[in-house]
C-alpha cells in the first residue's frame, strides 16, 4: 500500500507509482545490457538515455489526458497514420525497405503510430455497439485494422504489421467478439498459411524454415539462430558476468544491441537475471490487467486489456526469436533494445494505462 | 438479426448500447481478461522451461560450442633437427629464407603498390594473378604471400622503400639448406613439401604448422626425431576470426640434432674418386657397422628439391641416362663377381670341400662331364696348379668352378648368405635393396624351372643370377675383417638434444655371425686377400705398392656382356655402357680392422685397374688422416 501523501502527489499527477517503477526499472536493465552490447560505448547508453527520458516525457503526457479524449482523438491519429503510410510508401527511406519518413529534424516511422492508433480506434468504434458485435460492425473494424498493416506489409515490416494487426484483434476480442468469430478467424488463419507462404518474401520465408532446423544452414541464415542459442545456453544458472559475454563481446551474435539484446542478457546474467528480468515485466503486466479489472468504462477496460496482453506479446515473441522457438521477426524487446521509435510507443502504451487508472470518477467501494 | 433490419449507416455510426447489457458486458470481459491472464502465464511457462532447457539442462553442451566460438589453436611448428658429420660438419642446416606478405587491409591503395613494388623486386609472370585470387580468397587482415624467396638484394631494396608500402612485409622462414650439396646427396637424402600419400601417413595434428617431410635418406629415416613436436597458441578470434589475444601458448619442441657417422674427408676423398664414373662407394668400421662414407655418383644437388623442383630440371634429371637420382650404393645391383672368392673359400674350408693346401688345376676352362660348355678361366691361358690362397689372389676362376661344383648350390647358398648376400643388411636408411642369392627354392618360385649344374659354378664366380649392392659388398668385406661377426650397417651415430645437450647413443647392432668349425679357418682366406695386393701375382699388387698399413682386397669384374664360345672380345671393343663392371671389396689392417670398403665402378672394366685404385685413395686418407686423429682422441 502506498502512503496517503504519495498517491496524493502520483494522483494529482495522473501517474501509477507501480508502472512508473516497472518502466524505470526495466529501463535501468536495458542500459545496463546495452552498455555491454554495444561494445561499452557510453554514447550509445547516453543516447538510449535521452531516448528513455523523451519516452517517459511522453508517458506523463498521454496520461494527463482523459481516456475520452484518447478515445476522441484516436480516429484523428488513425487518419493522419494512414495518409503518413501511403506518403511512405512513396517517398520513404530505408535499408531494403521504405519504413522511415524524413523530416529533416527527425526521422520516423509513420507505422508506429498505428500501433496505437489502431486499438484506440476500434476500442472507439466498438465501445457503443451492441454486443457482440454484428458482422457489419466486426467487417467495418476488421477493414479499419487490415488498411494501416497492409500498408506495412508492403514496406515490407512483417513485424510492425504483426504489432499492428494484435492489438486490433485483442481489442475485438475483449469487445466481445463471438467466439464463433474467434473459431473462424483460426479456421482462416490455418487456411489461409499456405496462401501467405507464398506471399511471404524469400528472405521471411528462410527465417521460417531456418527456425526449423538451423542446423540445416549453419554458416548461412540459421547461423544467427545458433549464435544466439550458443549466447543463451552458455549463460548457465548465473551467466558469464556483466561485461563477459564473449559471443557478444566477439561479435558472434546479430543485432545485439537491438533485437537479440536478450541473447546478450542472458549469457551475461544467466537464467537467474532472466527471472528478475521476468519479475520486472510481470509486475507491469499485473499492474495492466488489474487497471484493466478495475476500469470503470468499456472503452478504458477493452484498451488497458490489450495493451497489455499486446506488450506480453513483445516480450514473448522477442524471447522465442531469441531462444529459436519462433522464426526471427523484428519485434524488440520493450523497454530494453536499442532504438527509440518502438520505446517511445511503447512508452506512450504505458501512459495510456496511467490515464485509464488515474481518470477514473471515483466511486466510493462498498 | 438486427443487422438487417436497419440502415448501414446507423449500425456504423450510431450508438445503440442500451440498458443492462453493462452488467453481462462486465462478466464477459472478466472471463476474457482471465482467459488473457491464463494465456500469459501458459505462455510464460514455455519460456522459462524453454530457456531452462537451453541454460541449465544443456548449458555444458553449449558452453563448449562457445568456447570453441572463441578460441582457436594455431600451430607453431618446431624447429627441424640439424644433421652434422662425424667429424662435426654441418650437413643440412635451417637458413632464413624471405617472403614478401601484404595485409591487404593494412595497405594504403593496394594498386597503386603492387605498381611501385615491381621497382624494387621482380615478380614472376602471373605472380599477380595468383596474388590477387589469394587476396579474394582470404580475408581482409590475412597476411597473403606476394613473393618468396627474396634475394638479399630484393630484401635490402625492400627495406630502404619499406615506408612506401605500409602493410607490405618481409617474412623470415626457416628453409632445409645441405651446404655440401650433392656430395652428401645419396645419405641425406632431402626433405620436400608434404604431399598428399605422406599426409595420409603422417599424424595431421603433428604437422600442422609443418610445411616439409624428409623425403630421402636420412631426413626420410629419421625423420621423427629431426621434426620435434609442434607446440600450439591457444589464440581468442572475434566472429570474423581476427586474433585478439593470445590465451595460451605451449612451445615446440624443437627436433633433435643427428650426428652422423659418416666422416667428410673420406666422403670428399670417395666422392672425388669416383668423379667421372658411374659408382657407388660404401665405406665401413666392421667392428660397429659405422658408414664412414657412402657414395653414390653421379648424384644431384638436393638444395633443389627442398622449394619443389623446376619440371625443366626434374625432367632432366629423371631421364639422364646417368641417373643422377638413383641411389646406388643402396639400390644398385650388381654381379658381385670374383668379390665373393674369399667367402666361397671359406665355405670350402667350412665344409670340408678344401684344405688350404688342397689344389685345383686350371688349364684356363673347365667343362662339366658329359658337356660340351666350356666354363671359362678370365686368364685365358690358365694358371696351371692352384692352392687356396693363390686363387684368391689371382682370382682363378677354374678353382671356384670345381670348389662351387663340390660345394652345391644348397651350401653355397647357406654360407653366402651369412656374408649378408641376397639379404637386407639393415641399414637405418631407407630403400634398400636385397639383392639375389639364388638357391633352388628361388629358381623353382621365380622362374619355374629345376636348379641346372652348370648355373652353380657360374654362380660360383659371382656372376649368373647374383645381385648385390655395393652396401652388401662392403658389408661383406666388414664380415670378413670381423672373422665372422656380422654388424648392421648405420649411418647415425647420435641424437642430441640441441637444447638440453643430452645425447642418445646408437648401440650398434650386432646381426649374427658366420660361425666356422675351426674360427682359424678365416687366416687362409684373408691371406689370399693379402696376397691380391701384396703378392707377387696379385690381382692388385700394383696399386699396393708402398702402403704405409697392411691392408686386403679383392677384386671382381662383373661381366655384363655375354661372349660367345671360344671367341675373345677386349673391352675397348665394347661400347662403354657394355663393359664390364669393376668391383674391389678390402678392409685395412689385417689385424684389429678399423676400415672396410665396398666400391663398385660401372662399365669400369676392371677391378684392378677401376676400382682398387680408389680404394688405396681412401685407404691411404683414411690412414693418413683418421688413423691418426682416432690416436690422438
Amino acid at each position: 500500500m502506498q502512503t496517503a501523501s504519495e498517491r496524493d502527489l502520483l494522483s494529482r499527477l495522473h501517474l501509477d507509482g507501480a508502472l512508473l517503477g516497472g518502466t524505470v526499472l526495466l529501463c535501468a536493465l536495458g542500459l545496463l545490457v546495452l552498455y555491454s552490447a554495444s561494445g561499452e560505448s557510453t554514447e550509445v547508453v547516453l543516447r538510449q538515455g535521452l531516448r528513455m527520458l523523451l519516452g517517459l516525457g511522453a508517458m506523463c503526457a498521454i496520461a494527463q489526458f482523459s481516456p475520452a479524449q484518447l478515445a476522441r482523438w484516436a480516429p484523428m491519429f488513425y487518419l493522419l497514420g494512414v495518409c503518413l503510410l501511403l506518403v511512405v510508401a512513396v517517398v520513404g527511406t530505408g535499408r531494403g525497405s521504405q519504413r522511415w519518413l524524413d523530416l529533416g529534424f527527425i526521422r520516423f516511422q509513420p507505422s508506429e503510430i498505428m500501433k496505437l492508433a489502431v486499438p484506440l480506434t476500434v476500442a472507439w468504434f466498438l465501445n457503443d455497439k451492441l454486443l457482440p458485435p454484428s458482422v457489419p460492425v466486426v467487417a467495418v473494424a476488421l477493414v479499419g485494422i487490415l488498411i494501416p498493416v497492409g500498408l506495412v506489409m508492403e514496406q515490407p515490416d512483417l513485424g510492425t504489421a504483426i504489432l499492428i494487426i494484435v492489438p486490433g484483434l485483442l481489442v475485438l476480442f475483449f469487445a466481445g467478439l463471438g467466439w464463433r468469430w474467434v473459431a473462424a478467424a483460426a479456421c482462416a488463419v490455418a487456411a489461409l498459411a499456405p496462401i501467405g507462404w507464398y506471399a511471404m518474401h524469400d528472405y521471411q520465408r528462410q527465417r521460417v524454415l531456418t527456425l526449423l532446423d538451423p542446423t540445416q544452414d549453419p554458416l548461412g541464415t540459421g547461423y544467427h539462430i545458433i549464435q544466439s542459442m550458443i549466447a543463451v545456453g552458455s549463460g548457465g544458472w548465473s551467466g558469464k558476468g556483466w561485461l563477459n559475454g564473449t559471443q557478444s563481446h566477439l561479435e558472434f551474435l546479430p543485432e545485439r544491441a537491438t533485437d537479440f539484446i536478450f541473447a546478450v542478457y542472458c549469457e551475461e546474467f544467466g537464467l537467474l537475471g532472466v527471472l528478475v528480468m521476468l519479475a520486472a515485466y510481470s509486475l507491469v503486466l499485473a499492474r495492466g490487467v488489474q487497471i484493466a479489472a478495475g476500469a470503470q468504462e468499456g472503452f478504458g477496460r477493452i484498451i488497458a486489456a490489450s495493451l497489455s496482453l499486446t506488450f506480453f506479446f513483445y516480450i514473448f515473441v522477442n524471447m522465442s526469436m531469441v531462444i529459436g522457438q519462433l522464426p526471427v521477426v523484428g519485434v524488440p524487446l520493450p523497454l530494453v533494445s536499442y532504438g527509440g521509435t518502438s520505446l517511445v510507443t511503447l512508452m506512450t502504451g504505458l501512459g495510456i494505462l496511467m490515464s485509464i487508472q488515474t481518470h477514473r470518477r471515483f466511486i466510493v467501494d462498498s | 438479426m438486427p443487422w438487417n433490419r436497419r440502415s448501414w449507416w446507423s449500425i456504423v455510426l450510431g450508438g445503440d448500447r442500451q440498458f443492462g447489457a453493462q452488467k453481462r458486458d462486465l462478466g464477459m470481459f472478466t472471463r476474457r481478461l482471465w482467459l488473457g491472464i491464463a494465456a500469459m502465464v501458459a505462455l510464460a511457462t514455455v519460456l522459462v522451461a524453454r530457456l531452462g532447457w537451453l541454460q541449465l539442462a544443456n548449458h555444458e553442451h553449449y558452453i563448449t560450442l562457445s568456447q570453441s566460438n572463441r578460441l582457436r589453436l594455431l600451430p607453431i611448428p618446431p624447429t627441424r633437427g640439424l644433421i652434422y658429420s662425424r667429424d662435426g660438419v654441418l650437413l643440412a642446416d635451417n637458413r632464413a629464407s624471405f617472403a614478401l606478405e601484404i595485409v591487404p587491409e593494412q595497405a594504403r591503395d593496394l594498386e597503386r603498390a603492387l605498381l611501385d613494388i615491381r621497382k624494387v623486386i621482380t615478380l614472376e609472370e602471373g605472380a599477380l594473378e595468383r596474388f590477387a585470387k589469394e587476396v579474394r580468397q582470404k580475408r581482409r587482415f590475412d597476411n597473403v604471400t606476394l613473393k618468396s624467396n627474396l634475394s638479399e638484394e630484393e630484401v635490402a631494396m625492400f627495406a630502404v622503400n619499406r615506408h612506401r608500402f605500409p602493410g607490405f612485409e618481409i617474412k623470415a622462414r626457416l628453409t632445409r639448406y645441405y651446404p655440401l650439396g650433392s656430395q652428401f646427396a645419396h645419405l641425406i637424402g632431402y626433405v620436400g613439401r608434404i604431399n598428399q600419400e605422406e599426409l595420409k601417413r603422417i599424424d595431421v595434428s603433428d604437422y600442422s604448422g609443418t610445411t616439409h617431410i624428409g623425403k630421402e635418406g636420412v631426413e626420410k629415416a629419421r625423420e621423427e626425431t629431426l621434426h620435434g613436436k609442434t607446440g600450439y597458441q591457444s589464440v581468442e578470434v572475434n566472429a570474423q576470426g581476427r586474433i585478439l589475444r593470445v590465451v595460451d601458448r605451449v612451445a615446440p619442441v624443437a627436433g633433435k640434432d643427428v650426428h652422423l657417422t659418416v666422416d667428410t674427408g673420406l666422403q670428399a676423398v670417395a666422392a672425388a674418386a669416383l668423379a667421372g664414373h658411374r659408382g657407388a662407394i660404401v665405406a665401413l668400421e666392421p667392428a660397429t657397422g659405422a658408414v664412414l662414407a657412402f657414395v653414390s655418383n653421379p648424384a644431384f644437388d638436393p638444395n633443389q628439391f627442398v622449394n619443389g623442383i623446376s619440371t625443366a630440371l626434374y625432367s632432366e634429371w629423371r631421364d639422364s641416362p646417368d641417373r643422377p637420382l638413383f641411389n646406388r650404393a643402396l639400390q644398385g645391383l650388381y654381379p658381385p663377381g670374383s668379390t665373393i672368392k674369399p667367402a666361397m673359400a671359406i665355405a670350402g674350408l667350412h665344409f670340408g670341400q678344401r684344405q688350404p693346401g688342397d689344389s685345383s688345376y686350371c688349364p684356363g676352362w673347365m667343362r662339366l662331364p658329359g658337356h660340351t660348355h666350356k666354363y671359362r678361366c678370365w686368364q685365358k691361358t690358365g694358371h696351371g696348379t692352384v692352392d687356396l690362397a693363390r686363387s684368391i689372389a689371382e682370382s682363378c676362376d677354374v678353382y671356384y668352378y670345381d670348389l662351387a661344383r663340390d660345394l652345391g648350390i644348397d651350401r653355397m647358398h647357406e654360407m653366402l648368405g651369412q656374408f649378408g648376400l641376397g639379404g637386407l643388411t639393415g641399414i637405418d636408411l631407407p630403400g634398400e635393396l636385397a639383392g639375389l642369392l639364388p638357391s633352388r627354392e628361388w629358381k623353382q618360385r621365380a622362374r619355374k624351372l629345376p636348379w641346372y649344374p652348370g648355373e652353380t659354378l657360374i654362380n660360383g664366380i659371382g656372376q649368373g643370377f647374383m645381385l648385390s649392392t655395393p652396401l652388401q659388398l662392403a658389408q661383406m668385406a666388414a664380415v670378413l675383417a670381423n672373422r665372422g661377426e656380422v654388424m648392421a650397417p648405420h649411418v647415425v651415430a647420435n641424437l642430441e638434444d640441441a637444447a638440453t645437450r643430452e645425447v642418445e647413443s646408437i648401440v650398434p647392432f650386432r646381426r649374427g655371425a658366420v660361425t666356422l668349425k675351426d674360427p682359424a679357418q678365416w687366416k687362409h682366406a684373408i691371406e689370399g686377400m693379402r696376397q691380391v695386393v701384396n703378392g707377387p701375382t696379385g690381382t692388385a699388387r700394383a696399386t699396393g705398392k708402398g702402403a704405409t698399413y697392411e691392408y686386403v682386397g679383392k677384386t671382381g669384374t662383373a661381366q655384363l656382356f655375354k661372349i660367345a664360345q671360344d671367341r675373345t672380345v677386349r673391352n675397348e671393343d665394347v661400347a662403354k655402357h657394355l663393359r664390364d663392371h669393376a668391383l674391389f671389396i678390402a678392409f685395412a689392417p689385417i689385424n684389429q680392422p678399423e676400415i672396410a670398403l665396398g666400391i663398385i665402378v660401372e662399365n669400369g672394366e676392371s677391378g684392378s685397374k677401376t676400382a682398387a685404385p680408389i680404394a688405396r685413395q681412401l685407404l691411404d686418407y683414411y690412414f693418413a688422416t683418421l688413423g691418426q686423429r682416432d690416436a690422438n682422441g
